[in-house]
């Protein structure tokens, strides 16, 4: 009896914790005092929830924590670049806890559910589980276990919207009719088909936007059950997670000019088809990496873009050897850093702080743009459609009015790559045949470690000369 | 019954305008962090299927529940693990602010 005021103190105290935890995260200086609060609040959340006085079965409780917490340490040391398929994994596990609870709470309570909370309900449930499943695909896509490239067929948005359709209607007739326990399976099983056929259409380069979406919904479906069990800690819980997978949403949608509808009903593929005809052969120029390293040595700005095949490269630990070639020499050397580099928000961020390359010199999109006519050379590392000028000046292009880095206003522009097919939009990058862009036929591993070697052999030289 | 449900909304908007506002103002270099950091506060979900397998009122109820705990929970650890990781690789190139 005593007891449960105490519990809401706690949890009272969890809350104020957890909206701490995301204000100390805004800046890496204070964020690692961000997760010492989240962690002491989830400690005293869970500590405090033990002391419900309804609680007669602990052994069952503590055999999911121990379970739970061997799940969790191998998915909490996986390697960086695993981390978005890791992320969009544990979405799933959000959002399958969210809708166990709802089905549990809804045979336990129906026939006896009022209509507003059987309404919060089949939110909690509909989003529980196309959430579920639609993070299971974008984490299969990440991993690569299911084929990357979007999914299309005729007639796919009618078909999706019309199965979203069915789960609400059957969602509406529960409200009215909460006793009807035979149709709950159904309200469950519709959104778990929807999630599937969400995320088949969307593509890889797709997958910033949607990992983020799919974050809100998983903070979404957790407020709903908030509402159902009256915890308030879990709805602001929920609610912070909820709009924080909303703004990284919207910034993602933004820095790839689409809009939300369009990331979902849009299916880029289609594009590539059309821009893919136009193949001719234009002259580009081509240097090897002991021009590249004698151009770096001479200049004193040098802005790296790094992109998404520089990941895949694996080529982050010899851009840092590069950074520290070139910082030895007194070259001032940033990076340029798009908002959608990576597979999800500010991915490309963590692989080059695992590298070692300090944070203060990975600039954002809108920070670095106006640099760049300042800049001697700006170095393309893997990327190709955040560099492609013809979203500024090409109407007909179909990244046009997509924000890109204006690496083209660099004195020089030397970009490395595997060869001249297009990239993952397949379109055509008029940056490439440019008069001031030399271009670095190679793997972005080896080419940037063959230049290191180069802005090395002369730095020896330069220490035997001076002896 | 009603009152409480108004009372949780009314929670639900103030929470979300405090997200948007305190989110809003985090830089993108920390936002794969953020990702992480938001999810392990979201398994907090965990005390409601405590509780759900705590009260032990069906079988079904109690099996649900227990699946419901493993998957928050490896939230939890996992979350909060990488999170930390993450932030530890983080470094300035002013060394004189490393602790």
């Amino acid at each position: 009896m005593t007891t449960q005021p105490f519990i809401e103190i706690v949890y009272l105290i969890a809350s104020a914790l957890f909206i701490l935890s995301l204000k100390w995260m805004s800046s890496p200086g204070t964020a690692r005092r961000g997760v010492w609060a989240g962690e002491i609040g989830m400690v005293l959340a869970i500590g405090g929830t033990l002391l419900h006085r309804g609680i007669i079965d602990y052994k069952w409780i503590a055999i999911a924590l121990v379970i739970g917490t061997i799940i969790g340490i191998p998915l909490g040391m996986v390697k960086m670049t695993a981390v978005p398929q890791r992320t969009a994994l544990s979405h799933a596990f959000g959002a399958f806890c969210v809708t166990l609870v709802g089905t549990a709470e809804f045979y336990l309570r129906s026939p006896n559910v009022p209509h507003f909370m059987m309404a919060v309900l089949c939110c909690e449930v509909i989003l529980g589980s196309l959430t579920f499943t639609g993070s299971l695909m974008a984490a299969g896509k990440l991993q690569e276990v299911l084929p990357q490239r979007p999914i299309t067929y005729r007639g796919q948005n009618i078909v999706n919207l019309g199965l979203l359709a069915i789960a609400v209607a059957i969602g509406v007739y529960l409200i009215l009719h909460p006793g009807s326990k035979q149709l709950f399976p159904a309200m469950v099983g519709i959104p778990l088909v929807f999630g599937v056929f969400m995320v088949i259409p969307i593509g890889g380069a797709d997958m910033p936007t949607v990992i983020s979406l799919l974050n809100s919904y998983a903070g979404l479906s957790a407020a709903a059950m908030g509402f159902v069990l009256d915890s308030r800690l879990l709805i602001i819980a929920g609610a912070l997670d909820g709009s924080s997978g909303f703004i990284l949403s919207v910034i993602m949608s933004k820095a790839m000019n689409r809009s939300f509808t369009n990331v979902l009903f849009g299916a880029f593929g289609q594009v590539q088809v059309a821009a893919r005809g136009k193949e001719e052969s234009k002259p580009v120029k081509s240097v090897s990496a002991e021009d590249a390293a004698s151009i770096l040595m001479s200049v004193n700005k040098v802005v790296i873009v790094p992109g998404y095949g520089m990941a895949v490269a694996q080529a982050q630990h010899k851009v840092r050897e590069l950074y520290d070639s070139l910082t030895r020499r007194g070259v001032d050397v940033r990076f340029a850093i798009h908002p959608v580099a990576g597979r999800m928000p500010g991915h490309m961020n963590v692989l080059l702080a695992e590298a070692d390359i300090p944070y203060d010199h990975l600039a954002d999109m809108e920070d670095i743009n106006g640099d760049f006519p300042q800049t001697d050379v700006a170095l393309v590392i893997g990327a190709n459609d955040v560099t492609n000028p013809a979203a500024r000046t090409d109407p007909s292009s179909p990244i046009y009015g997509m924000p890109i880095l204006d690496v083209d206003k660099a004195h020089i522009v030397m970009v490395i790559k595997r060869g001249m097919s297009p990239g993952f939009a397949g379109i055509d990058n008029p940056l490439y045949y440019m008069s001031k862009t030399l271009m670095l036929f190679g793997d972005a591993k080896t080419f940037v470690g063959e230049i290191v070697r180069e802005l090395g052999g002369v730095q020896a030289e330069m220490a035997g000369a001076a002896k | 019954m009603t009152s409480t449900l108004i009372n949780s909304l009314f929670i639900f908007m103030l929470a979300g305008f405090i997200g948007f506002e305190v989110i809003r103002r985090i830089s993108p270099l920390l936002h794969t962090p953020l990702m992480s950091l938001t999810n392990a506060l979201d398994a907090i979900a965990v005390v409601g299927a405590i509780i759900l397998v705590g009260e032990h009122k069906t079988n079904f109820s109690a099996l649900l529940g227990t699946l419901a705990v493993i998957a928050a929970m490896s939230n939890v650890v996992g979350g909060f693990l990488i999170t930390d990781r993450m932030l530890r690789m983080f470094k300035s190139s002013h060394p004189a602010k490393k602790p």
